[in-house]
C-alpha cells in the first residue's frame, strides 16, 4: 500500500492505493452518482453510471472499479458525462415499467433520484414495456421483474451476505432476469432464509414488503456496514467469490 | 412452472444414463468449475437438460441452484426443452447473410409453419439458427441432422424439409 | 525424447514418405468434406486398388488448402497439381489418366500461377495442405517441434520474450497488442501458479481463419502455447474452443494424446525442468466469451460476462492467477518466429505491422475461401487479384472487416493498405480476419441492422448501455429501413452510437456500433433517402420534450 496524490475535479487530493477514485472522492465530499455500487458489497462495474474522465486516457473508466495512480488527474463532472449518465438513466426508464405514481417506493427510489439528479426530464427512444413475471409467492416479500434494473444487488448480497445464493440471472442480453433457484416462484425456492436483506439493497421497486401501499416503503442499506466490519472489509470478498 | 424438486433424484436405477453422467461428474474430481464440462456431457446424453437433471447436477458439484440455471440459460448451445426428431440448424453468419440466408430462413419457417427457435408441434423438426457453422466458403449453409449442406438454395431446403414432414413414424407407430 | 530422438523421428517419416511415388493430399477440412471429399476419399482409395498403385501411392487428408468455393479439392504430391470440384469420376481420372498414363486432367486442373495463390505466402496455413493433421509423424517431419526443443534446450525464458517482441508480432485476435510485451508482463509477475490460454472461441460471422488452423495443423497451436508456457513460466494450459468445431476439438483432443504420448508435453520436456500440460475447454455459444475477461469466467465453468479491466489477465486472470491470453494464429506464428528467427519475421510486411495475416474471403466474390497475405498488401489486391473481383454484372460496393466489431471499406479506400493503423484509419478493424465482400446489391442499411442484430442478441446483459442501446439502435435501425423513421432519428442513433461506444464495459459494447457508424460515415446517402419530415420538431441532443406549436 502506497500514499499517492491525484486531482479530481481541479482539487489536489492525496489517497492510498488500494482505495477505490469513488471511495476516495466521496471521502472528499465529491458525489459521483452510483447504481450498482453499494458499500459492503463487491463492484462490478455494471451500471455505467460513476464513468469518469482520465487524462491522458481515451477511454472512460467506472470509479467504482479505478484505483487511483500518482498524478492522475480526474474529472467526474464534465458535459459529456453528464449527458451520458442522463442516457444511461433513459435507457433504464425505457427498458421497464417504472410507474412512479404506483409503485411503493415512490419518492424513496434510487433510479427515481437519479432521473432528478441527471436533469432527465424526457425519453426519446421507445418504451419497451417487458412482460416479465410477477412473483407474490413468498411469504413476506414481492419481485416485480418490470421494475428490476438488473444491478444485481440481491444476488451479490445474498451470496457474499448472507450466503444463500437464492438469486442469479438467467438469459441473457435483453431477456436477463433474476431468478430464484431453478426459475421456481419465489415462496417454493427452499435455499431462501426469508432473510430479507435483497429486498432492502434493491434500489427500486422490483423487491418490495408485502402489506405496505403506494410510496410507503423505504429502503435502507446500513445494516451492511455492520455486517461488513465484523468481517475485516475487503478480504472475504476474493475474484472467485465475486458475483456478476 | 414445475414443482420444487430440490431433493435431487436418488439414481433412478435402471437409468444407465445417470451412470454415465456420472463418469463425467468423477473425470472433473466434481470440482464447480467444471459446471460447463458436466453440461455438455448431460446434454449429450439425454438430448436436452430438464430440470431434475440440473438438480441432480448441482447436488453433485455442490453448485447454488440459480447458479446452474444461470449458466445453462446464458449459453446458446444448451437447451432446457427437448428438441425434434430432426434439426435444421440455418447459419446466418455475415456470408451466408450476404449470399441469401434469409430467403432460406422465410422459405424454412413457411414449409414448417413456425418460427426459428421453434418445434413443429408433431415434434418432427426443429429450427434452429447458428452464428456462423465456420464454413463460408460455400455459403449459403445448413447443417441438417449434423450433416453440412452446402450453397442451399430455399428450394433445395424445402425439398429437405418436406422429406422429414412426410417421413412416416414406423417406430413409433 | 530427447533432440537427437525427434531428428530420428523426423528423418524416418521423411523416408516413409519418400517410398511412395505419389501422395495424393485430399482436403479434409470441414468445407471440402461437406461437398463430400470423403467420397473423394473413397473412389481415390479404390481407384488405386484397382491400379496396383495402393502401395506406392499414399492418398492423405489434409488441413484446408485455401479454395473452399471450388471444392473438394485434391493435390497430387510431387508435382504439385491442384485439382477443384473433384467428385468421384474425376478422383477415379486423376488416378487413371494423371497417374497411370501421366496425362493431368486439364478440365479440373487449377492454374496455380494465378494471382490467387501468387500473391499469397503462407506462414501460419504453411502445413495445411501438406500434412496429414492426425498424424503427429507428419508434423515433426517438417520441422515440428523444433522450435520447442530449441526453447527449452538452448534459450532462457527471456531471450523466447525478447526474440517475440522482436519479430513485432501483434495479437491477431483483432486489437493488435505487442504479443512480445504481453509476455514479457506475464513473465515479470511473481506467481508459483500461471496460465496460458488459447482463444480458440472463434465467433465472429464469416470467419473461419482459426478453425482451419485447429483443424489442419493442431500441432502448431500445442506448440506455440508450449513455448509461450515455457516464456512466461506457466505449466497449465486450456484451449477454449467453440462448441461449433466439433473436427477442431476431435484433432486437438487427438494431438495433445499424440503429444503426451511422445513426451513432448507432459514432464520434463525435452529431459528439462519444464513440465507444462494442456487441457481443452468447450464452449457453449456464446459470441461475448471472445472477450478475455468473460472466456476465463466461462473457463471457470461461470456465466461469460466480462469485467471492468484493469486488473488485467496478466495479473489476475484465470483463477485469479496471471494469465497469459493469446488468440489461435497468434499461438500458430510463434513456432515459426523461433525456428527462423525474429529478424526474418519482422522483415516480413510493414515496420509496424509485420508478419502475414490469414483472411477468411467470403460473399460476393469469386475466389472464395482462405487466403494468407502479408501485412500491407492493398485491399484492391486481395478484392480483385486473389478474390477475382465481384461476380459477374455487378460492382464492388463495400468490404466489411472485423466483423460486428468492424466496419464497411468503400470502393474509394480500396488502395488501403491492410495493416491495423491504415484500417482503423477508415473506421474499421483488422479484426480476426473476416473479409465479407459487398456488391451493389447490398443495401448498405440492411447491412448494419444485420450486425446490430447479431450483437444485441450476443450481448451479455450485464452493462446497460450494451443491453439496452443495442437494443433501440437496432428498433431505429428497423424503423429507418422500413421508411417508418424521419429526420430527427438520424441525430439520436448517431448519439445513441458514440453512448454505446464510449459507456460499454467491454469490447462486445464498446464495438458494436461500429457497423453502423462505417456505414453512416462511407453510405450515408443510403440512410437519408428513407428518412420522412418529422411532424413535429425535437431539437437534437437535448433530452427536453418536444416543443408542439
Amino acid at each position: 500500500m502506497a500514499i499517492v496524490t491525484l486531482t479530481i475535479d481541479g482539487e489536489q487530493l492525496s489517497a492510498q492505493d488500494n482505495e477505490s477514485l469513488l471511495e476516495i472522492a466521496r471521502q472528499h465530499k465529491i458525489e459521483i452518482p452510483t447504481l450498482c455500487h453499494l458499500d459492503g458489497l463487491s463492484d462490478v462495474g455494471a451500471c455505467r453510471l460513476c464513468l469518469l474522465e482520465i487524462e491522458g486516457s481515451n477511454k472512460l473508466a467506472p470509479a467504482c472499479t479505478t484505483r487511483p495512480m500518482e498524478g492522475m488527474v480526474v474529472h467526474t463532472n464534465t458535459e459529456k458525462l453528464k449527458k451520458y449518465r442522463r442516457m444511461i438513466v433513459a435507457l433504464l426508464a425505457s427498458e421497464g415499467n417504472h410507474q412512479c405514481s404506483v409503485c411503493m417506493v415512490n419518492n424513496h427510489c434510487e433510479l427515481q433520484n437519479l432521473a432528478y439528479d441527471t436533469g432527465l426530464l424526457y425519453v426519446r427512444v421507445p418504451y419497451l414495456y417487458p412482460n416479465k413475471v410477477t412473483d407474490a409467492s413468498h411469504e413476506s416479500f414481492i419481485i416485480d421483474r418490470d421494475r428490476c434494473v438488473l444491478c444485481t444487488r440481491c444476488v451479490r448480497v445474498c451470496h457474499e451476505v448472507e450466503g444463500a445464493h437464492v438469486w442469479d440471472i438467467a438469459g441473457r442480453g435483453i431477456d436477463c432476469t433474476i431468478v430464484a433457484d431453478l426459475n421456481v416462484p419465489w415462496g417454493s425456492a427452499e435455499s431462501c432464509t426469508s432473510c430479507g436483506k435483497c429486498v432492502l439493497v434493491c434500489p427500486t421497486g422490483a423487491l418490495v414488503k408485502k402489506g405496505e401501499s403506494v410510496a410507503e416503503m423505504e429502503k435502507h442499506t446500513d445494516f451492511l456496514k455492520y455486517i461488513v466490519t465484523a468481517r475485516r472489509k475487503g478480504e472475504w470478498i476474493s475474484i472467485e467469490n465475486e458475483e456478476e | 412452472m414445475p414443482p420444487t424438486t430440490t431433493t435431487p433424484k436418488p439414481h433412478p436405477s435402471g437409468d444407465n444414463r445417470f451412470k454415465l453422467l456420472d463418469r463425467a461428474i468423477t473425470k472433473h474430481q466434481s470440482r464447480g468449475d467444471a459446471l460447463i464440462e458436466v453440461l455438455h456431457a448431460a446434454q449429450g446424453i439425454f438430448g436436452y437438460l430438464e430440470n431434475d437433471l440440473l438438480v441432480y447436477i448441482a447436488r453433485a458439484l455442490k453448485l447454488p441452484l440459480s447458479r446452474v440455471y444461470g449458466v445453462a440459460t446464458f449459453y446458446h448451445f444448451f437447451t432446457l426443452k427437448p428438441k425434434g426428431k430432426h434439426t435444421f440448424v440455418l447459419c446466418t453468419g455475415t456470408a451466408c447473410y450476404v449470399k441469401g440466408a434469409n430467403k432460406i430462413q422465410h422459405a424454412a419457417e413457411e414449409c414448417c409453419k413456425v418460427k426459428f427457435g421453434q418445434t413443429t408441434p408433431d415434434d418432427k423438426i426443429s429450427l434452429v439458427q447458428a452464428r456462423c457453422v465456420g464454413s463460408c466458403g460455400i455459403a449459403p449453409v445448413a447443417v441438417l441432422d449434423d450433416k453440412v449442406a452446402g450453397k442451399l438454395t430455399p428450394e433445395g431446403a424445402v425439398e429437405r424439409l418436406m422429406a422429414w414432414k412426410n417421413e412416416k413414424d414406423e417406430v413409433t407407430a | 525424447m530427447t533432440v537427437e530422438d525427434l531428428q530420428e523421428l523426423a528423418e524416418q517419416e521423411q523416408q516413409r514418405q519418400e517410398k511412395f511415388t505419389n501422395r495424393l493430399m485430399y482436403c479434409a477440412a470441414a468445407g471440402c468434406v461437406s461437398c463430400g471429399s470423403i467420397n473423394v476419399r473413397d473412389m481415390l482409395k479404390k481407384a488405386l486398388a484397382e491400379k496396383n498403385l495402393a502401395a506406392t501411392v499414399e492418398v492423405v487428408g489434409t488441413g484446408c488448402m485455401g479454395l473452399c468455393g471450388e471444392g473438394p479439392l485434391v493435390k497430387v504430391l510431387p508435382e504439385g497439381t491442384l485439382y477443384q470440384r473433384v467428385d468421384e469420376t474425376v478422383a477415379r481420372k486423376i488416378v487413371e489418366e494423371h497417374l497411370v498414363t501421366k496425362t493431368p486432367v486439364k478440365d479440373n486442373e487449377i492454374d496455380t500461377s494465378h494471382p490467387f495463390f501468387a500473391e499469397q505466402m503462407k506462414i501460419v496455413l504453411e502445413n495445411c495442405g501438406r500434412i496429414d493433421a492426425e498424424k503427429i509423424e507428419e508434423y515433426i517431419a517438417v520441422e515440428g517441434y523444433a522450435a520447442l526443443a530449441r526453447v527449452v534446450t538452448e534459450m532462457q525464458p527471456a531471450e523466447v520474450v525478447e526474440e517475440v517482441r522482436k519479430s513485432g508480432l501483434r495479437g491477431r485476435g483483432g486489437a493488435g497488442y505487442s504479443t512480445g510485451l504481453k509476455w514479457g508482463i506475464v513473465r515479470k509477475v511473481q506467481s508459483d501458479t500461471k496460465y496460458v490460454v488459447c482463444n480458440a472461441d472463434e465467433g465472429d460471422p464469416g470467419a473461419f481463419m482459426d478453425r482451419s488452423v485447429l483443424e489442419g495443423d493442431p500441432h502448431r497451436i500445442l506448440e506455440g502455447m508450449a513455448i509461450a508456457g515455457y516464456a512466461v513460466g506457466a505449466q497449465q494450459g486450456y484451449i477454449y474452443v467453440r462448441a461449433e468445431y466439433p473436427l477442431a476439438i476431435e484433432r486437438l483432443r487427438l494431438a495433445i494424446k499424440q503429444a503426451e504420448r511422445l513426451g513432448l508435453l507432459g514432464n520434463r520436456i525435452f529431459d528439462s525442468q519444464f513440465n507444462f500440460r494442456i487441457d481443452l475447454r468447450i464452449g457453449a455459444g456464446a459470441f461475448v466469451c471472445g472477450e478475455e475477461t468473460a472466456l476465463i469466467r466461462s473457463i471457470e465453468g461461470r456465466r461469460g460476462r466480462p469485467r471492468p479491466r484493469p486488473p488485467y489477465p496478466s495479473e489476475k486472470g484465470l483463477w485469479g492467477m496471471p494469465t497469459l491470453l493469446n488468440n489461435v494464429e497468434t499461438y500458430a506464428n510463434i513456432a515459426p518466429i523461433i525456428r527462423k528467427g525474429s529478424t526474418w519475421f519482422a522483415a516480413i510486411g510493414t515496420p509496424k505491422s509485420t508478419g502475414t495475416k490469414v483472411f477468411a474471403l467470403a460473399g460476393k466474390i469469386r475466389n472464395t475461401g482462405l487466403i494468407e497475405v502479408p501485412m500491407g498488401i492493398s485491399l484492391r489486391k486481395i478484392v480483385f487479384d486473389i478474390g477475382g473481383g465481384t461476380p459477374e454484372g455487378t460492382e464492388f460496393k463495400a468490404a466489411q472487416t472485423g466483423g460486428p466489431s468492424g466496419g464497411c471499406i468503400p470502393a474509394a479506400h480500396l488502395d488501403v493498405p491492410v495493416d491495423y493503423e491504415s484500417l482503423s484509419s477508415v473506421g474499421s478493424i483488422m479484426g480476426s480476419g473476416g473479409m465479407i465482400v459487398m456488391d451493389s446489391t447490398s443495401n448498405m442499411v440492411d447491412v448494419a441492422k444485420y450486425f446490430m442484430d447479431f450483437c444485441k442478441d450476443e450481448s451479455c446483459g450485464k452493462c446497460i448501455p450494451c443491453r439496452v442501446g443495442t437494443v433501440h439502435i437496432h428498433g431505429l435501425l428497423e424503423r429507418i429501413a422500413q421508411g417508418k423513421a424521419t429526420t430527427n432519428d438520424l441525430p439520436l442513433l448517431e448519439e445513441l452510437c458514440m453512448m454505446v461506444k464510449e459507456t460499454s464495459l467491454c469490447g462486445l459494447g464498446q464495438s458494436a456500433p461500429n457497423p453502423v457508424l462505417s456505414t453512416l460515415r462511407f453510405f450515408r446517402n443510403e440512410y437519408e433517402e428513407l428518412l420522412q419530415e418529422p411532424a413535429t420538431f425535437v431539437p437534437s441532443g437535448t433530452d427536453t420534450p418536444p416543443t408542439t406549436h
